[in-house]
């Protein structure tokens, strides 16, 4: 297991480094000039030439990338003599549209993602996995036939439309929320459940269509086993057989779909936050797209990215504690 | 959402054929006993139909999408005049509010859009997954580690956020090389960048059949009579992947369409006025309380293609699965 644990990673630190380089050329090698991009349309050539000094724009991309990591683990002094700032470590950049240094726009926003994230994810788990289960055990059924068809329609939503109808609707329509503003857990319980309930619900839906559809065609496949029709022959009670033989095998493969969708979600849920006003990473992202701020943009999706590697090693290192079928190799 | 998950494809799809038929006869019959399968393909062989013949049909019924009607709106609030957002005979489906222009005419010319771009979007992910699944899979060692780290990467990159940040630097690009400005390189542009995140997904499941089928004896076979490297590939490999391959491109088109829709709400899918299903629900939704029949024609349709696509996707699984009927 060690060994194991060790060459993974060594090869996500080796993916990382691909993944860094690929996005830094990504959203740095732009026609456009980035640091025209610095100031606004009061921009004179010679704010342009100092910025791009002061930024290290002048020297070669690569000198630039180099900066750019050395500055995430030692943190970066940007220009020379009294023109100094210092971006602390880890210093992903600066956003001159936000007059502000990137790290602190994403410490900023972390956090709301991630309870936007978490918080959905438990809901999604809870009503996907359960009706699933309980389309499988009912194959054929009714419930299967009620729980398979409103997953299909769940799952066929355009991202945007349930997000919307609930905004339309329970806050714009019936009054039943007020508006989303969000606001930190700690400081104001209330407001923040009220703003988080329907984005938590939004995801839940969606993610859970899709949830239910996976548990089930994963427990069928399991009940169809050579060693259910054994424990079965060997008289143990139905009961048994689905919890201590079916509902782990077939509920293992789930795991690496819920760590997968679960960082994907960390790394900003676009369109969500989008819809009810969530500060988070993405809808920082969007703004940051739609101002042309590269700083932003390159470690928005460098995050998010790292969020997916990190996920993928967690997911394959516990899929092999947990199925003794898979080989080490 | 894995919206193009494969994960719950049989591997052992297309291992056993029955002797007197082929795969393929099989699943054509059992597919034409599906009857939500048969429902479907009627429904998406109408929606094909809207989408080819679109610009001549609203010609026909004398329509066009981008003529404004203001005197069919009331003065107020710009809302269309009449029953259900002012049906009438020259305007079937009602005309928009604020614009007057008619929905039935912007909905067939949005078909063809919405449509042209998930097709050629899956033809191109189709292509380029399968050939690189089926060369990852086929030569051991460094080229398919070096393809399979590749996919793990792209794989790796957060989808929608990419899309939105790299489709105006795309476009820049697409101009520079000469490219007409306007619709013509955004439609290229959303084509490319959907086909770019979407290959991985079927790389890595060709990739794991034909893992699998390398070691069968018909492989072994073709290697002893001294076949060369390529007809192994395209010759003995590739005939037995399209069940997959197919199954793939079906359910990759809801998403595909999804897709679009929600780049459409973010305001990044073709420049209006040129409709698609994406950016119609876009804008009716504004006029969602006030005018809700507008905001259910694009729904409808959107729903009708993804749905039927979803349900035959599903049917294709079971119909091309050889263990089904079994048991």
């Amino acid at each position: 297991m060690f060994p194991y644990i060790v060459r993974r990673i060594f090869i996500m630190i080796f993916m990382l480094t691909i993944l860094s380089i690929v996005t830094f050329l990504l959203f740095n090698a732009v026609p456009t000039d980035p640091a025209r991009l610095t100031c606004g349309k009061t921009c004179t050539p010679e704010i342009v030439a100092a910025n791009r000094i002061r930024l290290g724009l002048d020297q070669p991309l690569y000198t630039q990338y180099i900066d750019w990591i050395r500055g995430i683990f030692v943190g970066r002094t940007y220009g020379s003599g009294s023109a100094t700032f210092d971006c602390a470590t880890p210093c992903l950049g600066y956003s001159f549209r936000n007059g502000e240094e990137v790290t602190v726009l994403i410490l900023d926003a972390v956090p709301v993602t991630m309870y936007l994230a978490v918080g959905a994810f438990l809901l999604w788990m809870l009503i996907g996995i359960s009706s699933g289960i309980i389309a499988a055990k009912h194959h054929g059924k009714w419930q299967d036939r009620a729980i398979m068809g409103v997953s299909l329609v769940g799952y066929s939503l355009p991202v945007f439309f349930l997000g919307l109808l609930f905004l339309v609707f329970v806050i714009v329509r019936w009054n039943l929320l007020p508006y989303p503003d969000y606001a930190s857990p700690f400081e104001d319980p209330v407001a923040f459940f009220q703003t988080m309930l329907l984005p938590w619900l939004t995801l839940a839906i969606l993610y859970a269509a899709y949830y239910a559809r996976l548990t089930r065609s994963q427990m069928l496949e399991t009940m169809g086993e050579d060693y259910i029709r054994t424990a079965r022959a060997k008289g143990l009670s139905e009961r048994v057989v689905f919890r201590k033989h079916a509902l782990r095998a077939g509920l293992t493969p789930i795991v690496t779909s819920a760590g997968l969708d679960l960082a994907g979600l960390l790394g900003g849920a676009v369109i969500t936050e989008y819809i009810f006003s969530l500060p988070g990473l993405g809808r920082l992202a969007i703004g940051a797209v739609t101002d042309y701020d590269l700083p932003t943009i390159t470690a928005t999706v460098l995050i998010a990215a790292v969020f997916v590697i990190v996920a993928n090693l967690i997911v394959d290192i516990l899929y092999a504690a947990i199925d003794p079928r898979v080989r080490l190799t | 959402m894995t919206v193009l998950d494969v994960s719950s494809l049989d591997p052992d799809v297309n291992q056993d054929a029955v002797v007197g038929r082929t795969l393929r006869q099989i699943a054509w019959s059992r597919l034409r006993k599906d009857r939500v399968a048969v429902v479907s393909m009627y429904v998406l062989g109408l929606i094909t139909f809207i989408a080819i013949f679109g610009p001549l049909i609203s010609k026909l019924l004398g329509v066009n999408p981008y003529d404004f009607n203001t005197d069919l709106l009331n003065d107020a609030g710009s809302l269309p005049l009449g029953p259900f957002g002012g049906v009438s005979l020259e305007h079937p489906l009602g005309v928009e509010p604020l614009t007057g222009r008619d929905i039935m005419a912007r909905l067939l010319f949005g078909s063809r859009i919405s449509l042209f771009i998930a097709v050629s979007a899956t033809i191109i992910t189709v292509v380029m997954g399968t050939v690189v699944g089926i060369v990852s899979g086929n030569s051991r060692g460094k080229t398919d580690a070096v393809l399979s780290r590749f996919m793990d990467i792209t794989l790796a990159f957060p989808l929608l956020l990419v899309i939105i940040a790299m489709s105006p630097v795309l476009e820049q690009r697409l101009q520079a090389w000469g490219m007409p400005a306007g619709n013509p390189s955004r439609i290229t542009t959303l084509i490319l960048v959907l086909s770019i995140f979407g290959w991985p997904y079927l790389a890595r499941l060709i990739r794991g059949q034909v893992l699998s089928l390398r070691e069968r004896e018909f492989v072994e076979a073709a290697i002893s009579i001294g076949s060369s490297n390529s007809r192994i590939l395209w010759r003995e490999l590739l005939p037995n992947l399209w069940a997959p391959i197919l199954i793939y491109a079906t359910i990759a088109m809801p998403g595909l369409i999804g897709a679009e829709a929600a780049l459409a709400f973010l305001g990044i899918s073709v420049i209006p006025p040129t409709p698609t299903w994406g950016s119609m629900l876009e804008e009716s939704v504004g006029y969602f309380t006030v005018d809700p029949f507008y905001f259910c024609v694009p729904l409808t349709m959107l729903l009708a293609a993804v749905l039927s696509f979803n349900l035959l996707g599903d049917a294709l699984r079971d119909a091309l699965d050889p263990k089904a009927g079994r048991n």
